[in-house]
Parts: structure tokens; sequence; C-alpha cells
């Protein structure tokens, strides 16, 4: 039995990775650049925008983390994480040089490529956001590839603002537009005032055109959704992603459940018309 | 002549199939030498598994002799309450069954998945899929039956294949019990998934009287029955047998109505009826670990105390549990109300959806093991019922 072969079928197996790069993004989130201590694994490794890993170290348990770095180089995988649970935080104590453990990639990510061509709609709210954040990296490096950019950005409060250089650097893109959007704001804030959903009236969106790319708080889906399709955008069109508790990545431990889907295996990245009975039902 | 009738397995069998079984594929064994049938299998290399009554109830436990399995009792289930009664019959298969269906024996209720190394490129895992164990286990119900080809549809044929359920089930060889008596609490024959074992068995028993009838479902129960030479099954007896399992089909007092499954109960997300389960409900977890068919599942890190190795482990979990439904900074399911609405929806509705067959066996385990005595069925009923006629009881919704 060739060893090698059984293990690629086994999906629990953990492929040893190497932190080469570690970023502080904010106070308590840090992004991590990966390479597999495996030459095969880091030969055969690949992926699409918008998939995840099941993050592993070693003694302490695995955590499911979306991929943000640029499918076309799989060889370094970054992982934006932040220090909120009991694994995360062990993790933030880690140096360059240190290993972390990686399975997957799992899950369906953006509908990128399909999108190409299309005006890209990008909504976000909240902190951090990091699935939607290797969406917009990938989609401006093939800028030519798309029509316009529209990024609507809100927050609580300024200081829940990441990525401010990011912000700044994509709204430089030609035909890109990025709006940032504060319903607590202070003195320093600049921009708009509100919750994203009140971003909608303030760009012109193509709807046949436009496919949107929705990654936040679900009651910003559920009250902003409507609000997209009354302007013509077809749900079909609109892709949200989702979070659930996911521990297997492999639809088989049952936590990331909603309605019938297995968040971790079905989405995260989910068409909207296929989630809407589901989003806002208590408990689901 | 014993031509070997493959032809027979790898199909789901129908009733009408099992009336054209050729007659080397059954026989009869007097119950007093039902020995003759454990001694087989131990020649065979099986490790045989059986009901053990134990500390009040039955447990599987591995036999040797007939004496070791429970002649002679009965088991009494209601919601609530299980209970072992001694009789004057010499049955050997009179208890229907325990809290255990056959999930423990291929999906391990926890099971190391990797054993980690510390290494100097960081750490090294190895594969801890199960040594291939051939296990009989004997006495499975029609229930337990239905309940591995769920677990078989969920951990062989979806995305991804488990390899520890794999190994575990390789070694599998079932010999299932038909049965003859139904409990209060069983409602199989509304999901029709019993009294009788149609598939997934390598031997099916039915005990009538003093004799067995023993019927090959698999190329390797026909081997065995082949080795042990039985007499041929006479048409009479053959009528008795069948004459017994339909009437315990017929004595189920419960049913469960799901001919408008599964969108009736996601129409029911807000019923009142929620509430009043929820109010009984103690989110112990009992239904899930009895249910043949939960699959759901926690990882476990179990450092060593020197943190240079450390084992990846996987162990039963249940969505009543506060910690199944929690992401950072919040619970999607914080109530009792929450979890017991997700596991029925889950194992009458959203199922269907995701595996194409219901989660629900009619074994009525989760009836008997509630500590409070909460019934699926009932629940179920009463939510049909559009909550601005909850009023009317569970007995008329029923109907005839």
């Amino acid at each position: 039995m060739d060893a090698e072969a059984d293990s690629m079928a086994n999906p629990y197996v953990i492929y040893p990775a190497t932190i080469v790069g570690k970023i502080r993004e904010a106070e308590d989130i840090n992004t991590y650049r990966l390479r597999f201590v495996d030459e095969q694994a880091r030969r055969q490794f690949r992926f699409k925008a918008g998939q995840f890993n099941m993050v592993y170290l070693f003694g302490v348990g695995e955590v499911a983390i979306s991929i943000v770095s640029d499918p076309d180089e799989p060889a370094l995988l970054d992982h934006t994480i932040r220090a909120v649970g009991r694994i995360t935080k062990a993790i933030a104590d880690l140096r360059t040089g240190d290993v972390l453990g990686i399975r997957g990639p799992f899950g369906q990510g953006w509908p990128l490529e399909e999108a190409r061509g299309r005006n890209m709609v990008i909504v976000t709210g909240g902190l951090g956001c990091a699935p939607v954040v290797g969406a917009i990296e990938y989609i401006l490096r093939r800028r030519t590839q798309y029509g316009s950019v529209t990024i609507l950005h809100g927050v609580k409060t300024p200081q829940d603002l990441l990525y401010r250089e990011r912000f700044d650097a994509w709204r430089r893109f030609p035909d890109t537009e990025v709006l940032l959007t504060s319903d607590q704001p202070d003195k320093s804030w600049s921009y708009h005032i509100g919750v994203v959903t009140e971003l909608f009236e303030l760009v012109s969106i193509d709807p046949p055109k436009s496919i949107v790319l929705m990654c936040g708080p679900e009651i910003m889906m559920r009250l902003g959704v409507p609000i997209l399709i009354r302007r013509g955008i077809p749900a079909t069109a609109i892709y949200v992603s989702l979070e659930r508790h996911m521990e297997c990545g492999i639809g088989l431990c049952g936590h990331c459940q909603m309605g019938p889907y297995f968040l971790c295996k079905d989405g995260p990245v989910m068409r909207y018309d296929r989630v809407a009975q589901w989003l806002g039902r208590t408990g689901v | 002549m014993a031509t070997r009738p493959t032809t027979q397995f790898g199909t789901e069998r129908t009733g009408i199939c099992i009336m054209s079984i050729a007659s080397e594929m059954r026989g009869i064994l007097p119950t007093a030498n039902l020995q003759r049938l454990l001694d087989a299998l131990s020649a065979k290399g099986y490790r045989i598994i059986g009901p053990t009554a134990h500390d009040g109830s039955v447990v599987w436990e591995t036999v040797r002799s007939v004496s070791d399995l429970p002649i002679g009792w009965r088991d009494q289930q209601e919601p609530g309450r299980y209970r072992l009664e001694q009789t004057a019959s010499q049955e050997v298969f009179g208890v229907v069954h325990g809290p255990q269906s056959l999930k423990p024996f291929v999906f391990a209720p926890r099971e190391p998945l990797l054993q980690i190394e510390r290494t100097k490129d960081g750490f090294a895992p190895r594969q801890m899929i199960p040594q291939l164990e051939k296990v009989a286990v004997i006495g499975a119900r029609a229930c337990d039956l239905a309940g591995l080809t769920v677990q078989d549809r969920i951990f062989l044929n979806d995305a991804y294949r488990d390899p520890y359920y794999a190994a575990r089930r390789e070694g599998l060889f079932v010999i299932a019990v038909n049965c003859v008596r139904a409990l209060s609490t069983c409602f199989c024959a509304s999901m029709e998934t019993g009294p009788r074992a149609k598939t997934g068995f390598d031997l099916a028993l039915t005990e009538v009287d003093d004799r067995l009838l023993i019927e090959a479902g698999s190329e390797a129960g026909f081997d065995l029955l082949s080795d042990l030479s039985l007499s041929p099954a006479p048409q009479k007896l053959l009528d008795e047998a069948a004459t017994r399992v339909d009437a315990c089909g017929h004595s189920q007092v419960r049913r469960l109505e799901r001919s408008r499954l599964p969108q009736a109960l996601y129409d029911a997300h807000e019923h009142p009826r929620w509430d009043d389960v929820a109010g009984c409900c103690l989110a112990c977890t009992n239904c899930t670990m009895v249910c043949p068919t939960c699959f759901c599942h926690a990882a476990e890190e179990t450092p060593d105390l020197d943190h240079q190795q450390t084992a990846h482990v996987r162990l039963w979990d249940s969505c009543f549990t506060q910690e199944h439904g929690y992401i950072h900074g919040k619970n999607i399911r914080p109530t009792i109300k929450d979890r017991y609405r997700m596991w029925l929806t889950h194992k009458l509705a959203s199922w269907i959806d995701q595996f194409g067959m219901s989660g629900c066996v009619g074994c009525g385990r989760c009836i008997t093991w509630c500590p409070v005595g909460i019934d699926l069925t009932e629940e179920l009923s009463a939510l049909l019922v559009p909550a601005s006629r909850s009023s009317v009881t569970s007995q008329q919704v029923e109907g005839p």
C-alpha cells in the first residue's frame, strides 16, 4: 500500500507548515504567511479564493480560517487570524519560524472566475472580514478582467476600521470606488456617517451587470439584501459569506449547519437565494 | 446444488425478493443448538458481540456461550422508562433492544484520529486507522440496520469518505433478529424500516417458539449458513415466522406522520409547541447519545504532560450542549428551545435534504431514554397542527 496515497485519502491528516512571515494588522489581528514543510504538499496544494483551511497548533487544536492570499500562488498561504478564542490566542504568541498545521482546502469560495467581466459590488461590515479582503485583492490584481469595482465598508466606531492603508490603496485603482461609513463616529472620522446599507443610495449600480459579494454580520445581509433586490439585482447575483462553528471542515461534525446546509462544505460562500429563508431565523 | 446465489446480493432486497430466496439460503436451527452458530462464527475468526443483561438493561458485550445471552428476559419500554423482566420462557431474543444501536461499532464514541509527535521540523502525524477486526454482532434489529444504512450514507458516501468508520465497518458481520414483539415506543412500521430486516444483514434470525429460522443476506452469511448444514425450513414455519413479524408491525401503537416532511417542519419554525417542549427538555443529550443515526462530533486535543506527543481525537457531541452552536462572541442556539428545535428539525426534516433519507429510523430509543419522556412522534403531531389550532390534542390529530 502506498502510504502517501493513503494519507492523501484521509481528510483528517494535518500537514506541518512553517510561519515564514507575520504581519500585524491590528492589536489582536495578525496575518501569517505559511509554507508547507513537506515538498509534495507544497506542490499539490491548490485552492480557490474564499476557501478555508483548518489551521492547527500542536497540542492545542484546530480552527477554521479563510485563505486570503492569491490562489495563483498556492505555495504560500496567508491566513489573517484574530485572537478571540483558546486556539487563536495561543497562535497569536507564535513567531516567524514556528510551525502550524494545515488541513484543507475546504468549502466553496467566491464565484470570481464566473464573475469575470461583471461589475463587482463588495459590501462588508464589522471587524476584519478577512474572507472578502482576499477576494478584493484577487479582483484588483486582475483589474482589467472585471468591470467597475465598488467597495462599501461599514464599521461601528472609527477604531474598528482595519486595513485603512489597504482601503486607500484600493481606492487608487481605476474605476474603483471605496466608501467607508461609521454609525458611531467621533470627530476624527472624515468618511460617511450611518450604517453600510445607507451607502447603497450613494453609488450607481447597474443591476444586470453586477455581482454582489457580502461579508459581515447576518443582520447586515438580512437588511441589506432586500434593498439591493429592490434596486433590481437578482438574488442569484448576490453571494454571502456565512459563519458558523466549523470543527471538521468536511461536513461531518454537524456544528456548522444552517437549515439543510453544512456551511463548511456547501459554504461558507452561499448564493443568497439558497439561504434567504434561513437567514435571520432564530436558532438556525 | 449449492450454487452461490451472488446475484441476490448487492442490491436492496424487497419483501418480494425474500419470498423468492432459494431454499439453500435459509434453514432451521433448534434454539437449543444456537451454540453451533456461535461456534461457527468463532471458527471463522469473529469476535462475537451480543446483548447481555447488565445493571438493569441490555448492553452489547462479547459473548462466548449462548448462556451469556439474556435468555428468558424481556424489556418493557415506555416514555422515560426501561425495565427488564424475567419470564418463564426460554426465548433467547426476547429483549428488543437496549440503549445502544450498532452505531458505537462503526462510529466510535471516542476515536483517536492522529497521534502527533513533535519533531525538529515541527511535528509528524501518525494516522490511527483502526486495525481490521472481524466482529459479529448478533441480535441487531431492523431499526439498527436502518440506522447503519443512514450512517453509511453519511460517513462513506458523502463528499468525503471517513477512513476510520470504513475500517470498522469492513470487519462487521451482522446477524439481525426480526422482531416478533413491538415495544410501546416502537414505530419502525411507520418509518418503513422494520420490523423485518430487509437489507444490510449477513444473517437474519426469526425466533419461532423453540426454533430459529436463519436466512442469509450476504455472501459471507451464505458461507456461514452452508457450514452449519441446517435442515430446510418447512413452508409452515416460514408462514408462521412471516405472520408473527407482520403482526409485530401491526401491533405498534406509535407512528410518525412523515408525509409532509421536510417542508411542514420548516414551516412550523415559530410554532408555540417548541416553547412547551422546551419547558420539559433538560438538554441532557440522552436522545442524541442513544440515537442510531446522530453523527455530531467534536475534536479534542490531549497532549502528554511533556508536550512531545499529542492525540487528536474525535468524540461524540450533541446539539443539545451549550457549546454546539457557539461561534466567537455569540451562541447561535442559546436556549433549550433553539436546541430541541434544531435536533427535531434536523432529524426529521433537513436530514432529508442533506442525505436523501430521514434521520429517524423509528427505534423509539429517544423516547425511552429521555428522562422526562418526551416523545418525538407526539411532538411532531402537535407541530403539524397550525398554531391557531394547537389546542387540539395529539390523539385527534393522529386520526385512525
